[in-house]
């Protein structure tokens, strides 16, 4: 279908920037045109030189002229814009599916193998449709090199965007719609592969690399992945949640519905914690901001981040 | 005419009625002393809103932490939307200038209902102090935003409710306003005074009015929903309870779109009265700016939903939605070939409103046109809720509105307190003003082009450059602000004693001693069969 002598960065390119640049270049042309008549007519009929105004109330031709003109151009305008914008509403049917989950404040790739990252890795040439989930509050997957931007909205069925990747490289993804404290730090990386590299990525599921790391990496590299850093520390400082200094084995103190009560971080509390943050409140933060990972962690991945909060002193 | 008795009558300043000192201000049912009160209340908002501004720009001057954490800076850009959207450019021209001159320039002693405006002013400084309140004293930071999406706005603990009261009882002020004008505007017209001889800038004042009582009811509607679902739980917006969070931003839509021509429309109308008076000739098609101004009226109630164009609505929807906008300029492109070309062999004297004027046009023509590049579908999706926006926005609400009320308070002024200010400083403050205006906002355009989304108060290092020339700007525009505000202050009680007619205006206001006396015209003015109908 392409043919086109450059390669863009993804097929919905082309389209877009043509519309930019055609609505960019009528709209110079105005602002240029307009600002010299403007211009010329306040040096030349300026009141020194030129003492006596001659009324004139008006066209009826000109009215007419300068209405018709900017109409059909408003027509050329929208028609490009929509023709460049349509596309992206049909996915073709052979299209590699990736769910994207957004939370307060990163995003989780899941494939269909199952494979999970918080880099979205793809092959070159490939269609891909991403669905999106949002699991709090409103997110936007925004991807500026490929001209791509779609709204995660929470409780929203069948909510997804696609493009086709053309070009090997590394783009930025952007959450674009504000949601909360760290949105300007929800972001990550698409990185475009040839389809071998990807393959032997594809293939390599979680078990495998979880099995030749130590249990306290794999739990660490787990919690990047899924973003419990954007809220919680390691250094002792105070973010969206506590930090995780030092937590395994000593007492907090939460509160449970009204009450307060101190209980020891043993495995049952974390586990608790992951899987439903808001019955134990810790004291100091509010509840809600956390919500539960039940059903994006599974019982290992807990028990290897257990494992690695043993060792956060 | 009036003119000879001038000196022995009480001017509005000077009357002393039942009360005394502020009273006789806060208590006063002229037109006149009404509009100063809103003048005076939005100024300070005004400094307060650019002052957050002007700490926003600071912070991004570099990536990383500047001068404010993430938690004070998302506090910061929502108070500083919702003080200059709700509180400032909403009620903006018609309230201030709207409210001065509109009576005298139709040949009336004051609005049809004097109480009622008075009530109105009341009920915009209880909207804005309950908003304030419940931005400042809520349990939580109010960090959404001056849209307040749901869900969000629902989870921080925010004080949602009271701020939608809040933006409600500010709308009941807009509604009350507009009801006032459109009343004058039909009833009170000096004989003579027939509406194709009415002064542009009555024109834009009624097409506001009719947006004031018709879009403002939806915030009401919003807030009765928004109530239900506080208070009894029934899902509406939030998705938790099977709500809807797109249709929150429908609603707010709805109005806050139609919202952006209350700002506007009256701002074209003061240029459509400033440049006549200094190109010293009539307007170049009356009629053709009638008829955009109700066009823009009427269009833009249908096309809210260019705000929502990645939000997932229908492909129908999307398709009317960016086909109507389009359409919409066309009016807003009408409107500047005429102002150009009432330039066209005028007698053009140079003088402050003019500069305003003149490059009110500019930046409206960039706020305008890049309104286009959003649209337009494709464009839309690349660059929404990006810093292009922001700057598109900027240049149409700051640059329009913005300009256009520096024009009018330079125009007007030495109607208003019959002086005259300093033209020197006030010519040098606006090309300050102007050149950090565009140093501020060009950069976003092309930071927004580049990928960076708004309301980020971190960024990667590639857009560090453009956020540096902006931040450079705002330093520049406020320097100008100061020389403006300084100046105009300074002459209030310093500047030389203005009279009648200093520009050689043609409208009715130029024919009342200046400042106007309380009642305006001792005798109401008749309009001749013979007098320019191109005020
Ligand atoms: C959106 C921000 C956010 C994210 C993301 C987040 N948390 Fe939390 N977390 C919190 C907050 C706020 C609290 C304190 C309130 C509470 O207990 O619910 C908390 C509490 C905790 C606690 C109890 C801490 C203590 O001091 O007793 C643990 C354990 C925990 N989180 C683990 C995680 C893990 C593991 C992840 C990633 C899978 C994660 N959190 C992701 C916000 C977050
Ligand atoms: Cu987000
Ligand atoms: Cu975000």
């Amino acid at each position: 279908m392409y043919n086109t002598e450059v390669t863009q960065a993804s097929n919905f390119v082309e389209g877009v920037d043509f519309a930019f640049l055609l609505i960019l270049g009528i709209s110079f042309f105005f602002l240029i045109a307009l600002t010299a008549a403007m211009v010329f007519f306040i040096i030349k009929y300026n009141a020194k030189k030129h003492p006596k105004p001659k009324e004139i109330h008006g066209s009826n031709t000109l009215e007419i002229v300068w209405t018709v003109i900017p109409f059909l151009l408003t027509l050329l305008m929208f028609y490009y814009g929509w023709i460049g914008w349509s596309p992206m509403t049909k996915p073709p049917k052979d299209s590699m599916e990736v769910t994207v989950y957004g939370r307060m404040w990163n995003f989780l790739f899941e494939y269909e193998n199952g494979r999970k990252s918080d880099t979205l890795f793809l092959p070159k040439g490939q269609p891909v449709k991403l669905n999106l989930v949002a699991l709090d509050v409103l997110h936007s997957l925004y991807i500026p090199a490929f001209r791509v931007k779609q709204d995660m909205v929470p409780g929203k069925e069948d909510n997804f965007m696609w493009f086709e990747p053309q070009k090997e490289g590394t783009y930025e993804i952007f959450c674009a719609e504000y949601c909360g404290l760290q949105h300007s730090y929800m972001y990550s990386w698409a990185k475009v592969l040839e389809d071998s590299t990807f393959q032997s990525w594809y293939q390599d599921t979680t078990q495998v690399v979880a099995a030749i790391e130590s249990p306290t990496a794999a739990g660490k590299r787990i919690m990047q992945n899924i973003g419990c850093f954007a809220c919680h520390t390691l250094d002792g400082s105070k973010l969206v949640g506590p930090s995780f200094k030092g937590i395994y084995g000593t007492t907090r103190t939460v509160k449970t519905g009204r009450e307060k009560r101190e209980i020891v971080a043993d495995d049952a509390y974390i586990i608790n914690s992951i899987y439903d943050p808001a019955s134990d409140v810790v004291d100091g933060y509010s509840k809600g901001l956390m919500l539960s990972y039940e059903g994006q962690l599974s019982d290992e991945d807990i028990g290897l981040i257990i494992e690695y909060l043993k060792t956060v002193k | 005419m009036q003119t000879t008795n001038a000196n022995e009558e009480v001017n509005y300043l000077e009357y002393k009625g039942k009360y005394s000192g502020i009273w006789g201000w806060i208590f006063s049912t002229d037109h006149k002393r009404i509009g100063l009160l809103y003048l005076y209340s939005i100024a300070i908002m005004f400094v307060v809103g650019a002052f957050l501004g002007l700490a926003m720009k600071l912070e991004l001057i570099a990536p990383g932490k500047t001068i404010m954490n993430a938690a004070t800076y998302n506090a910061t850009f929502t108070v500083h939307g919702v003080i200059m959207i709700f509180m400032i450019v909403i009620p903006g021209l018609p309230a201030v200038f709207g409210n001065f001159l509109m009576p005298i320039m139709i040949g009336a002693k004051d609005v049809a209902f004097p109480k009622l405006n008075l009530l109105s002013w009341w009920l915009y400084v209880a909207g804005v102090l309950l908003i304030l309140t419940a931005l400042l004293f809520g349990p939580g930071v109010p960090d959404t935003g001056w849209t307040f999406y749901a869900p969000y706005s629902f989870k921080t603990g925010t004080n949602l409710l009271p701020a939608i009261f809040g933006a409600f009882v500010l709308g009941f002020s807009s509604i009350l306003t507009g009801l006032n004008f459109l009343v004058t505007i039909h009833r009170l017209r000096a004989p003579g005074m027939k509406w194709l001889k009415l002064p542009l800038f009555v024109w834009t004042l009624y097409g506001t009015a009719w947006i004031q009582l018709l879009a403002t009811p939806v915030v009401g509607i919003t807030l009765v929903l928004v109530s239900l679902e506080r208070v009894f739980g029934i899902g509406v917006f939030d998705p938790v309870l099977g709500g809807d969070p797109v249709l929150y931003q429908h609603l707010f839509w709805i109005y806050s779109h139609p919202a952006v021509y209350i700002m506007i429309l009256p701002a074209m109308g003061a240029i459509s009265e400033i440049i006549p008076t200094f190109a010293q000739k009539g307007i170049f098609g009356y009629k053709a700016l009638i008829i955009s101004t109700m066009a823009i009226a009427f269009v833009g109630y249908l096309v809210w939903g260019h705000h929502m164009y990645t939000a997932g609505m229908s492909g129908t929807a999307q398709y009317y939605f960016s086909l109507l906008t389009f359409f919409v300029a066309i009016p807003s492109a009408i409107k500047v070939f005429n102002w150009i070309s009432t330039m066209y062999k005028g007698s053009i004297k140079l003088d402050t409103p003019f500069y305003w004027a003149a490059s009110f046009i500019f930046v409206f023509m960039i706020g305008g046109l890049t309104g286009l590049v959003l649209g337009a579908l494709a464009t839309n999706i690349y660059v929404h809720d990006t810093a292009f926006v922001v700057a598109h926005f900027h240049f149409i609400v700051f640059g329009g509105v913005g300009f256009s009320f520096f024009g009018a308070i330079h125009y007007w002024y030495p109607k208003i307190f019959g002086k005259m200010y300093d033209k020197y400083w006030a010519n040098v403050g606006w090309i300050v003003f102007f050149i950090g205006f565009m140093t501020l906002y060009t950069p976003m355009f092309y930071l927004g082009m580049q990928g960076m989304p708004r309301r980020y108060y971190d960024y990667l290092e590639e857009f560090h450059g453009g956020n540096i020339l902006s931040t450079f700007g705002s330093w520049i525009m406020i320097t100008g602000l100061v020389i403006i505000i300084t100046n105009l202050i300074r002459s209030a009680r310093k500047g030389e004693k203005a009279g009648i007619n200093p520009w050689g205006g043609k409208t009715l206001e130029w024919r009342v001693p200046s400042p106007p006396p309380l009642e305006n015209w001792d005798e109401i003015p008749v309009i001749g069969e013979e007098e320019s109908k191109y005020f």
